[in-house]
């Protein structure tokens, strides 16, 4: 750093930043995509003028100055275009000449990110690598009476019931007097969850939907992805793929001119109506569509001008409580598909998760609860809601499996649950703890981003930057120029590719377990863990 | 693997015919306890019929306790059958004390009541005296049912078998469940040992129910008397029988439905369709999931068998029509020792979707397949 330039409270040198460029001079040949490809620009090309000085032998010739020019690649230091370290420079670099370094020991970047006052928001990590759903063990493998089953060749029902069950005592008379029963759909336990079209791509969106397609009709595995909030493509409401894709509603309505403009002209129901009040990573926020992502379309679907943020909208003036709003809104949209599709609210995990549930056991039109755990999240929030807002999925999830228990509904209502499941790669694990906590179905959404679309996000802050419209794969962008990077058909292919290993791998638990003919939700005395404090919450083994 | 065999006569037969079976199939179980469940008693308790037998083991202050709170009830001992062993018990078997059946009259108060009311009663009376028992170690009770004697014990069948005598005149009985154990992954524990028994329904398991806890945290939850203790993994498919039955109204052949739904494809083309996937869907927690052959005996006196898919070897059932005797058993080896003189081409292997039911006349091995049309209500 030149001694001249103006020292400010915000200056950091580059040793400050915590991805550092690592630029060979000798392999670089200048071809410039690195800076042209870094969604930050954090990198720029730099003219460098090197001064020597030459001093000859003996004392009678005077040293001289030599004066050198060369071009390089130089980092920026400004905080506002610090490196994000999502190596798409080192991607696109001929010849590996470039690439960025994490630098563990530096923090100094964190007290400059909020400048103007303004706090910082960032796309959807909470940053901690560690996960309590990694911690689970399954430890009840059938050997005393039995040889365990085999997970390649014997026959497995793997499905879920996504509605209302009736008692069998109810069911019986229901049948007997044709009554009326609450719709219940039979779908795969893994759920892509709720990512709303704005924050995704149209090639990401295109290529989960083909996927989903793809595996619904040709694999005969009846997956289903929700659409987050915000509205659904006209195109889409109105064709027969609707069947596969669960509706979001938040409490706000949003996107519902869309949907509602559609009923008439809806060739199939949609597999069912998500409400979203909440969700995990940013409980009681909302989603936050940053400005750069709201293009024409985006928009129009949402009914609203182009280029201005978008946070979520409060719930509507016509909710005036929990209870009442959940109630509402339930009978509301069940009404608006003549009470033929499955109508749930998603919360987040909370300590009055419960006071929910049990509002839904007594609602004869509750189709279930989503409960998304502080780990969730791949949209936009402030970055203090995203880290320090929350309860984790599991203990949550117990709790209300088992007051679902007591109340003898554990049948009736199923849960869903979310949020953090598969983040360190460990999906059919996580999923599958978690059924035996008592969940019903889980759903992902970060994972498709990392597996389906190569996310370059990392639980380390890298990345990041799916709020601002720039993301280097082309999953987040709304701007066709980065968006065209991802291609929807190698999205669709790698959705399939990770269900189905995701399929195999579960089998693989269920198995040893001796579970084949029905998923083993609440089969907790197959977990144990070797945290004794999280054993007794859980109230599962403790095993060293 | 238990072993288990059961017999269905027409006349009342020794249940030491039932425990020789077991001795034959001894390869498969250990012989770590022995249970017995009597029903349809010949002998001395042809005339008591109607009246709720107590059974279990007490001690001399067990059975004071038992009788001062049957007389608080309003209960009055009409006939007994007790049994005091004065020889030495076989290795591994404790002295207990006396082996108990005894017949009460029920009160008169009681005469009004509904049948499901009395019922329960009867329940509760037992759970409470065995809750009691559990705290003193003085009373285990087995069963209190009209017609019904139960009798648990650790240790050798056959040695069990001759140290309770248990060829008694007045244990002669029509239906006979019969079950050596093999210790599972529960401790031993009398109450664990097959065949568990509610409201005159009677049923043992050998395999092992990976589906146990949640099965068991469901039946809790139905707020039915009598869905508790659980000491065995496989207790609860006494209580899947009895829910189907008495709380369902359905018949016994729609048992298989309950624990062992067809899947889609065979679903696809029956004629109940619609009834069945609402069972599979309302009853979806009830699904047992492991190679489980289960054998029970009814209120009525009739008998079956069912397993579901995964069981390697099933069950075989067979007998004689003429002389009015069939027997359920594990391996055909038992079936052959106990009755011998029969066409061995009618016997019968119940496989994934059959169950097997022969009626209180002894006749016939009705076959019933979950591809038939329901028989709803019973």
């Amino acid at each position: 750093m030149l001694s001249e330039r103006p020292i400010s409270p915000s200056t950091l040198s580059r040793k400050d930043l915590p991805w550092q460029i690592k630029w060979d001079i000798n392999a670089c040949t200048k071809c410039g995509r690195c800076t042209s490809v870094c969604p930050v620009n954090a990198i720029e090309l730099g003219v460098f003028r090197k001064r020597e000085i030459k001093t000859s032998m003996g004392l009678s010739a005077k040293p001289v100055n030599e004066f050198s020019t060369y071009y390089g690649i130089t980092q920026r230091t400004d905080p506002a275009y610090a490196c994000i370290g999502c190596s798409m420079c080192n991607m696109v670099c001929p010849n590996n000449a470039i690439e960025p370094q994490r630098q563990s020991d530096s923090t100094t970047l964190q007290f400059q990110n909020n400048r103007g006052g303004q706090s910082r928001t960032r796309g959807g990590r909470r940053n901690s690598s560690e996960s309590l759903l990694d911690q689970l063990k399954f430890i009840r493998i059938s050997m005393l009476t039995d040889p365990a089953l085999d997970a390649g060749r014997h026959e497995f029902e793997m499905r879920t019931l996504l509605g209302r069950v009736l008692s069998p005592e109810n069911e019986i008379k229901c049948f007997q007097e044709n009554g009326w029963k609450p719709p219940v759909r039979e779908i795969y336990p893994l759920v892509i969850g709720g990512m709303s079209f704005g924050a995704l791509s149209p090639n990401m969106w295109e290529g989960l939907q083909m996927g989903v397609a793809y595996l619904n009709e040709e694999m005969n595995m009846p997956v289903r992805i929700c659409t987050g909030e915000g509205g659904c493509p006209p195109r889409l409401l109105r064709s027969r793929f609707l069947k596969y894709v669960i509706l979001q509603i938040a409490s706000g309505y949003f996107g519902w001119d869309e949907i509602i403009h559609a009923i008439p002209e809806m060739k199939e129901d949609p597999c069912a109506i998500e409400i979203k009040y909440g969700q995990g990573a940013k409980p009681g926020d909302g989603g936050l569509l940053m400005w750069y992502k709201v293009n024409k379309l985006i928009a129009a679907i949402r009914g609203v001008p182009k280029g201005v943020s978008l946070p979520s909208p409060p719930t509507h003036q016509t909710q005036y409580s929990i209870e009442e709003s959940v109630a509402k809104m339930i009978q509301s949209m069940s009404m608006a598909w003549g009470f033929r599709v499955p109508v749930y609210p998603k919360i987040s995990a909370s300590s009055t998760s419960l006071a929910v549930l049990n509002n839904l056991v007594r609602n004869p039109y509750a189709a279930g609860l989503a409960i998304d755990g502080e780990d969730g999240g791949t949209g936009a929030a402030y970055n203090v809601s995203m880290n320090h807002m929350g309860h984790p999925i599991a203990s949550n999830l117990r709790d209300c499996y088992k007051a679902l228990c007591v109340a003898g509904a554990q049948n009736e209502i199923p849960l869903v649950a979310g949020g953090g499941i598969g983040k360190n790669g460990n999906l059919a694990a996580n999923a599958a703890a978690l059924m035996m906590l008592g969940a019903s179905m889980v759903q992902i959404g970060k994972y498709v981003m990392q597996a389906g679309a190569g996310c370059l996000g990392s639980e380390k802050d890298r990345c990041n930057v799916c709020n601002i419209g720039v993301c280097p794969k082309g999953i987040t962008s709304q701007d066709p120029r980065v968006y065209r990077r991802l291609d929807p058909e190698k999205v669709a292919e790698r959705v399939v590719d990770f269900y189905l290993s995701f399929d195999t791998e579960l089998r693989k638990v269920f198995a040893p377990l001796g579970r084949s003919t029905s998923l083993p939700i609440g089969m907790s005395d197959g977990l144990g863990i070797s945290d004794k404090d999280a054993a007794d919450r859980l109230d599962i083994k403790y095993v060293i | 693997m238990c072993r288990l065999f059961a017999l269905t006569s027409r006349d009342p037969v020794s249940p030491m015919l039932a425990i020789d079976a077991l001795n034959v199939m001894k390869e498969g179980h250990d012989g770590s306890g022995v249970g017995l469940y009597l029903s349809g008693l010949g002998g001395p308790w042809e005339e008591f019929k109607d009246y709720p037998i107590l059974s279990g083991i007490f001690t001399e202050p067990g059975l004071a306790r038992v009788f001062e709170y049957m007389a608080d009830k309003g209960f009055r001992s009409i006939y007994s059958a007790m049994f005091k062993p004065e020889v030495e018990p076989p290795v591994g078997t404790p002295v207990r004390g006396t082996y108990a059946s005894i017949a009460y009259k029920i009160p008169k108060e009681w005469d009004d009541l509904p049948k499901a009311v009395v019922d329960q009663r009867l329940v509760q009376m037992r759970l409470d005296l065995r809750k009691e028992g559990e705290e003193s170690g003085q009373i285990m009770v087995f069963s209190f049912w009209p017609d019904t004697i139960m009798i648990k014990e650790v240790g050798d069948p056959l040695a069990i078998g001759e140290y309770l005598q248990l060829g008694r005149e007045e244990l002669y009985a029509r239906h006979i469940l019969a079950q050596g154990r093999q210790n599972t992954n529960y401790a031993i524990n009398l109450y664990a040992c097959h065949p568990f028994f509610i409201e005159g329904v009677g049923t043992m398991t050998n395999g092992e129910n990976t589906a146990f806890i949640p099965i068991k945290e469901y039946l809790q939850s139905r707020g039915v008397t009598g869905y508790e203790g659980y000491q065995s993994d496989s207790e609860v498919f006494t209580h899947i029988a009895h829910y189907t039955t008495k709380k369902l109204g359905l018949d016994i052949s729609a048992y298989k439905h309950i624990i062992t739904p067809m899947n889609d494809d065979e679903m696809a083309d029956h004629q109940d369709r619609e009834m069945l996937l609402n069972l599979k869907r309302s009853c979806r927690k009830l699904i047992i999931d492991g190679p489980n052959c289960i054998i029970g005996c009814l209120e009525d006196g009739s008998m079956f068998m069912a397993q579901d898919r995964k069981k390697l070897r099933p069950g075989v059932v067979g007998g004689n029509p003429e002389i009015g005797m069939y027997a359920f058993s594990s391996e055909i080896c038992g079936l052959n020792a106990a009755i011998p003189d029969r066409d061995r081409s009618k016997d019968f292997q119940p496989m994934h979707l059959d169950t097997a039911i022969v009626g209180p006349d002894c006749r016939e091995v009705l076959q019933c397949s979950q591809k038939d049309p329901l028989a709803l209500q019973r």
